[in-house]
């Protein structure tokens, strides 16, 4: 028998009541007295020099009420970057100023530069038509690498080659793998895309900016990840108000997927027009503006080479990576690219050599950063692709050459050659796991079945690993980050003994207000329904630093953890004066505190009321009262992986790939809630798919965006993934928090893409397609049909 | 959108009376019309409704046997009601666009928009359906001239479309994988005076009768009939869909396996 409640149990999401009722309560939905709109002017060329922005006509419309410009925030600061990366020889990267409205240049499609504001949103609307801009095009830089060959085009004007930095990681290592390339009995190599793609949350990006004359005080509602991070930025970075007096919430947010995590100048511009006006002042983006100036994902090009033994042994992988940053730096687009992808460069591996290069790059693109995965889908992408590749060259067993290079479990911790500490795993277990539930000896069978009508089959394989839970502060301080990564909660027994949850993780749509009330209610002994999780409202919750890369339960739950377990040490101290007995010798299971040995106790809900009615409490050594904040600093990363096998059909006729079978066995460490991770492996692997086949942001030679809305950008459908076939059972628990547990939120869109690709390739070759050895993502109808063409 | 005033006429003679406005324009199912106002790519003086007026909508059976659609009817209608005497009609109205699409679209906004990769244009021109306006019969041959382009005059009215029953008919559509419109879609009608082959979505002009295959499929309709004839690349649709030889090659694909559903 399952169990129904507490940590473990499949309890259903508390939070999809309202979600699936229409009761949410969205930044959009909220109506504020005397709110005014605000519309944004973005640029419709990729790179243009501003001469003059004509706002009179604008300005004198009905309705309007403000008009402003870049010239309006040439004053304040820019928004910042996170993480400083030095370049191989020792100099640091270019940052340059990312303004609130663009000021200068235009320097991609949808970079905005004018915002007006006025009493309906229609009336602003139709005034920043009126908007009259002198904006003389310069010619766009879209493509990379003539990006950096051309010093005389510069989307920063200081920065001549375009190039944000040159990393290698690790530099020491890049002599010893030239050497053991140079060497090596076989070496294979692959140039491939990472594709470029579009977060879109289904909650397009929104704000509202308030400011009370009466105390000065603002408060910015908007559509975050990690309020507390975005009111750092504005507050120290960009507009200088100090942190105590801005209040940013954070309410239901449709999906994030990483583009949440950003500040981004909207906020800003909302947040010093609502002081100018004295009034509310609201924006919600258009889908259009989402495709055009939300942060973007991956698109990295790669060219990597694995060198092995004849036997499929492995000895050294090389990997020379060029990352398109966009027109800006993104708060994390600087360390998505390098240690959130180089430093898992030798996967779950005991490969000896591992370099890595990676050169980021300036384009007249929007902004890219973290998506779901963030940099750790880039690694696994080029690793198992170029395994896959390389199985083919040699003829070997694509599941017996992981099996020879996999760490074993005798080998944790394990220190890799670009510098991480796996503290566990097994990987042989997940990949046996993987191939009973894919049938893998069935394959051929089913391979008949799909030839009888018509179709080519194939089987594709991956074994991920990631490195999540992102933290510790002192490491990633060592590695050039500028915030600590640790998170906090609070935890409230109210008087009445339920409980008040205050978390620095923010929730949007991954069920934290179940799984962490689960986690409250199980170590507390009192049922769910008496836990509250109150998260996304700096006013009310500790400064924590946000959800994101699967880092809620592992960080954040273990701060709950924590929390808790001060609760109790505390309890035992009110017990031991009101039962009479020793504190050492009070025990608390199952809700109870009681004296060892004897059947005297006392439940928890009369232990918070005598902390609140201190009647009969000991005063004089301890405080009342029952709250306790803890900050929670993790000693490592948590490193989940697993095994995922994809089987395909392909319609060689029309180049149509349906994914007819996908296998997902995971190792998340300790499992809260199977039924919430079964649900984050799903939405992970459907992006997974949707990277793989259908999702392609193409920008021309003039920088314009040609897959701008869902006429041409392809997002996966139901019908487009199958039934996924998902296992957590091999479970080797974190080592180093108090849950055990690693996290699983990205697992699914950093494992499945090669996969699928894999299972392409394999269904082509044994179709009698030999010479297809490689199709870039996404792979669509009609890159296969050209492929199979030749 | 702009701000424009709204009419909801009860009888084509009033909707003529109305579109006889400057700048006025028809409104029938709104499936184009209303996203480009949206986005500020249009601005009438006044949008005449069509779907109000109750001789533009249903289906039915002319005297000569003709399935008759009204020009107001949407997609999910005809989609069950010309089921039983249309049923390749009623297949392909009922797998456009999505159900909200299909309870809004009309037949006679898609014909009058033509757009180059509707469905609708394939299954008029494939079946030689007859478009008949406030002022005049069509011929399908005679309707379509190029992208978003018809023989319609300003202020003509499509109030029905005529379908001539084909012995045999199928439409085999391949998707473009964001939009779902047809990146190419053939209907094929076998008749008693031969068979005809309309191609949607895949050429620069929009949808086309492909008279090779109509002339092998004649002699011979079976998919094995067109395996010698192809369409050439020049002239189809290069897009980051697919390439002109891309969509050259799905016209084929789709010819046959239409007719082998048909």
């Amino acid at each position: 028998m399952p169990k129904d409640h507490g940590i473990g149990a499949s309890v259903k999401r508390r939070e999809d009541v309202r979600f699936l009722m229409g009761l949410g309560n969205y930044t959009d939905d909220m109506a504020i007295a005397g709110q005014a709109h605000a519309v944004f002017v973005r640029s419709q060329v990729a790179h243009g020099r501003i001469n003059k922005i004509d706002t009179a006509d604008a300005a004198a419309m009905p309705g309007v009420l403000a008009v402003l410009t870049g010239e309006d925030f040439k004053d304040v600061g820019g928004n910042p970057t996170g993480w400083l990366i030095n370049s191989r020889d020792g100099t640091p990267m270019r940052e340059p100023k990312r303004p609130a409205l663009a000021h200068g240049k235009v320097r991609h499609v949808g970079d905005a530069y004018a915002v007006v504001i006025a009493e309906t949103y229609a009336q602003a609307k139709e005034a920043a038509e009126a908007i009259v801009a002198d904006i003389e095009e310069l010619p766009a830089i879209v493509d990379m690498a003539a990006a950096v060959a051309d010093p005389s085009n510069r989307v920063h004007e200081e920065i001549p080659d375009n190039l944000c930095y040159d990393w290698g990681w690790i530099e020491d290592n890049r002599a010893a793998v030239d050497e053991a390339i140079k060497n090596a009995p076989h070496v294979t190599t692959l140039e491939l895309v990472n594709n470029r793609l579009v977060p879109n949350a289904m909650e397009p990006r929104a704000s509202i900016g308030e400011y009370f004359p009466g105390t000065g005080d603002y408060k910015l509602t908007t559509t975050s990840q990690n309020p507390h991070l975005t009111r750092l930025l504005i507050a120290a970075f960009v507009l200088g108000i100090p942190e105590n007096k801005l209040t940013v919430v954070a309410p239901d947010v449709g999906g994030g997927f990483g583009s949440k995590i950003y500040h981004y100048g909207e906020e800003a511009v909302v947040l010093t027009a609502a002081k100018k006006l004295g009034r509310a002042v609201r924006w919600t983006a258009e889908r259009s503006e989402s495709f055009l100036s939300d942060a973007h994902g991956r698109d990295h090009v790669t060219r990597i080479e694995l060198a092995c033994e004849k036997d499929g042994t492995f000895i050294a992988f090389r990997t020379e990576t060029m990352a398109n940053v966009g027109a800006y730096l993104s708060n994390f687009a600087t360390v998505t690219p390098t240690f959130l992808h180089g430093t898992l460069m030798a996967g779950p591996y005991k490969v000896p050599n591992v370099y890595v290069n990676v050169k980021t790059v300036f384009t007249n693109t929007a902004p890219v950063d973290a998506y779901r995965g963030a940099g750790r889908p880039e690694a696994t992408y080029s690793l198992e692709r170029v395994i896959d590749k390389m199985c083919r060259e040699l003829g070997l067993d694509p599941f017996e050459v992981r099996r020879k290079n996999f760490i074993t479990t005798d080998m944790f911790p394990y220190t890799t050659p670009v510098g991480l500490a796996y503290d566990t795993g097994d990987y042989h277990a997940t990949l046996d796991k993987a191939m009973a539930m894919a049938d893998v000896a069935g394959f051929e069978a089913r391979r008949a079945a799909s030839a009888a009508k018509g179709k080519l089959r194939g089987m594709g394989l991956s074994t991920w690993i990631e490195a999540c839970g992102i933290a510790p502060s002192h490491l990633v301080g060592i590695l050039g980050s500028r915030v600590g990564l640790y998170d906090a909660a609070t935890v409230r027994v109210n008087a009445t003994g339920n409980i008040s949850v205050m978390t620095g993780a923010h929730s949007h749509g991954q069920g934290h207000e179940t799984v962490f009330a689960q986690i409250v209610a199980d170590k507390l002994g009192v049922p769910e329904a008496s836990v509250e999780i109150v998260h996304g409202d700096t006013s009310k919750i500790p400064f924590g630093m946000g959800s994101y890369g699967s880092r809620s339960l592992a960080v954040c739950g273990s701060a709950v953890t924590r929390a808790i377990d001060k609760i109790v040490a505390k309890g035992k101290k009110i017990a031991a004066h009101m039962l009479e007995a020793a504190e050492e010798d009070i025990a608390f299971e199952n809700g109870s505190f009681t004296v060892a040995g004897t059947d005297k106790a006392k439940t928890f809900g009369e232990i918070a009321f005598s902390a609140y009615v201190p009647h009969n409490y000991p005063l004089e050594t301890l405080e009342p009262g029952l709250e306790e904040t803890a900050f929670y600093d993790p000693a490592n990363f948590t490193y989940p992986a697993g095994a995922y096998i994809c089987e395909v059909e392909v319609d060689a006729d029309t180049g149509k790939v349906d994914v007819v079978a996908f296998h997902c066995a995971d190792d998340f460490g300790n499992i809260m809630n199977p039924m919430v991770v079964e649900g984050q492996v799903h939405g992970g692997v459907g992006q997974g798919i949707g990277q793989a086949l259908c999702e392609n942001t193409v920008y021309d030679e003039n920088g314009q965006l040609l897959s701008g809305s869902y006429m041409d950008y392809a997002m996966p459908r139901a019908d487009d993934v199958p039934f996924y076939n998902v296992d957590y059972s091999c479970q080797t628990p974190c080592t180093h928090n108090p849950l055990g547990a690693k996290g699983c939120g990205e697992a699914g869109a950093i494992g499945s893409p090669p996969a699928v690709v894999n299972a392409v390739i394999d269904a082509l070759q044994r179709g009698g397609h030999s010479h297809v050895t490689h199709i870039d993502m996404p792979v669509s109808p009609a890159r296969v049909w050209a492929a199979i063409q030749g | 959108m702009y701000a424009f005033d709204f009419e909801k006429p009860k009888t084509v003679a009033e909707a003529v009376e109305a579109l006889s406005r400057e700048d006025a324009m028809a409104l029938g199912g709104g499936q184009t019309l209303i996203p480009s106002l949206k986005q500020h790519l249009a601005a009438p003086s006044a949008l005449v409704s069509l779907t109000g007026i109750a001789e533009m909508r249903g289906v039915c059976t002319g005297t000569d046997g003709a399935l008759c659609v009204g020009g107001a009817t949407p997609h999910a209608v005809v989609a069950t009601e010309a089921a039983a005497k249309y049923p390749a009609l009623a297949a392909l109205a009922g797998n456009i666009g999505d159900p909200a699409v299909r309870n809004r679209g009309t037949i006679g906004g898609s014909l009058a928009n033509n757009d180059p990769a509707a469905d609708y244009p394939a299954a008029v021109l494939g079946s030689g359906a007859t478009i008949v306006t406030n002022t005049r019969s069509i011929a399908a041959d005679d309707f379509f001239e190029g992208l978003f382009t018809t023989a319609l005059e300003p202020g003509e009215i499509i109030v029905e479309v005529r379908f001539p029953i084909p012995q045999r008919a199928a439409y085999a559509k391949f998707q473009q994988p964001a939009s779902r419109f047809a990146l190419t879609g053939v209907f094929v009608a076998k008749t008693a005076n031969g068979v005809r082959v309309a191609v949607t979505g895949a050429s620069e002009n929009g949808v086309f009768r492909w008279s090779e295959a109509e002339a092998a499929l004649s002699a011979d309709f079976s998919a094995e009939a067109i395996e010698g004839v192809s369409v050439p690349a020049e002239g189809m649709v290069g897009d980051l869909h697919g390439t002109p030889a891309y969509r050259a090659n799905l016209v084929k694909v789709m010819t046959q396996r239409a007719v082998r559903a048909a």
